[in-house]
């Protein structure tokens, strides 16, 4: 998927007309076909975030809190259903959610 | 696998400008140029064939950080470079930024005729109703009856909608969308790069610092609610009253039409104009030279 995602960055696609619809809806909270019982990890880039509070009022399952300094953190991580409301929000770019696997595969290809 | 935000975040966006970009906490810019970076990626673009033009005002800041070919231009003249750009490489993709003021006001002239003259170009207005960095001044798009720096009694004018503007200036796809219905602002801007033609997507944006403070409507999360508070679709504004309509603004496709586009127009008439030229030297060089130097 990496692969093909990367090939596809790199091809230009040249005219217009083989572009896919996005009428057809191609965002990636559609692409997430969500498996029941899937878990997800949310990590905040600190350093990029300003403590809007936009985060915290949007998440559908009220999950993220914000500190003293509003900064936001979850404590209850299970809970977040990979919506990526969150994502789409965070004007500054500062959050990603991530599918969890047992096995810490993620790592590999963390930032 | 990597998160799609992972890789905008990685390979459409400039690290070596400062990051965090300049923009207020919770400042609707940022979401917008998400939603662009999405769009643009989603389609499936090169870097290289994607322009991104901007004029000056936060909004104008945009282009900055993005990784495409990018030039942020003067004041209201972010839809005359683009214009050039787009005469001059027809197959690139031209995306032009601006503010609502940078738009329609100082480059109000520009925006009608480019849409009457349907060049090949998306424009995105983030209309946040002020000229934020300018410390809040009236905006055309400015409430009646609104407090700015340059209207502390209350805005005596009245605004005007930009996506309604667009339409009957003749732009041949104009949608509107809020930085709160952000996968919807998505497929709009993916819909207006892919239109042949004009595109305008108007993006009603908050700028609680300059605006929403004077006027009382709260900081960006109030904002943000309101915004989903007053958009209607247009399906569903079509059985509403004007007055339920009242203080709520549609939201969706506005027009969607094919039309000929003036730039590819004017290449085919310099195309025939050129072999015109030539079947008449050629027809004096037949004639004999003696009357082709006459
Ligand atoms: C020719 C010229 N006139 C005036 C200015 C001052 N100026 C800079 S930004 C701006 C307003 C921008 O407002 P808007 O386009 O709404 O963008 P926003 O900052 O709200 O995103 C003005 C008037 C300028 N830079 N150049
Ligand atoms: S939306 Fe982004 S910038 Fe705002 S508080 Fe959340 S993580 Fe921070
Ligand atoms: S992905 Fe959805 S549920 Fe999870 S934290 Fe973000 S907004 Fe909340
Ligand atoms: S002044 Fe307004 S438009 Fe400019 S960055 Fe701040 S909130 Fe955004």
């Amino acid at each position: 998927m990496v692969k093909k995602i990367k090939k596809t960055l790199q091809e230009p696609s040249g005219s217009e007309e083989q572009s896919p619809d996005p009428e057809k809806g191609n965002g990636y909270w559609e692409t997430h076909k969500k498996k029941k019982g899937t878990l997800f990890d949310v990590s905040f880039f600190y350093d990029w975030c300003k403590a809007c509070g936009l985060c915290a009022s949007l998440c559908p399952r009220k999950i993220i809190l914000n500190d003293p300094l509003g900064r936001p953190y979850i404590e209850d991580m299970d809970r977040c259903s990979g919506c990526r409301f969150c994502v789409i929000h965070c004007p500054d770019f500062a959050i990603t959610v991530k599918e969890r696997f047992a096995d810490r595969r993620r790592s590999t290809d963390e930032e | 696998m990597r998160e799609e935000a992972e890789i905008i975040r990685q390979e459409y966006l400039r690290h070596d400008k400062k990051f965090p970009h300049v923009w207020c906490p919770g400042c609707g810019n940022g979401i917008v140029m998400g939603a662009l970076l999405r769009a643009t990626h989603n389609l499936k673009l090169s870097k290289d064939e994607i322009v991104l033009a901007s004029g000056i005002g936060c909004s104008g800041r945009m282009p900055t950080y993005i990784d495409f070919n990018t030039v942020h231009t003067t004041h209201g003249r972010s839809l005359t470079f683009a214009t050039g750009i787009k005469l001059a490489n027809p197959e690139l993709s031209v995306i032009s930024v601006m503010g609502d003021g940078d738009a329609t006001a100082i480059g109000g002239n520009h925006f009608i005729h480019a849409a009457r003259r349907n060049i090949n170009i998306t424009a995105i207005i983030i209309n946040n109703s002020t000229y934020g960095m300018t410390g809040g001044q009236y905006s055309p798009t400015t409430p009646y009856g609104s407090k700015s720096t340059t209207s502390v009694y209350g805005h005596v004018e009245h605004a005007f909608s930009i996506a309604e503007l667009a339409v009957t200036a003749g732009a041949s796809f104009v949608g509107r969308g809020t930085v709160y219905h952000a996968s919807h602002l998505d497929k709009l801007i993916g819909q207006a790069i892919t239109k042949r033609g004009f595109s305008v997507v108007e993006v009603i944006s908050n700028c609680h610092v300059q605006h929403g403070r004077r006027n009382k409507l709260g900081g960006a999360v109030e904002m943000m609610q309101s915004f989903k508070n007053n958009a209607v679709t247009v399906g569903k504004a079509e059985k509403m009253t004007t007055e339920e309509m009242e203080d709520k603004f549609t939201i969706g496709i506005l027009a969607d039409i094919d039309k000929p586009i003036s730039t590819e127009e004017y290449r085919r008439i310099n195309r025939q104009a050129e072999r015109d030229a030539d079947k008449v030297v050629k027809a004096k060089v037949k004639n004999g030279v003696k009357r082709y130097e006459e």
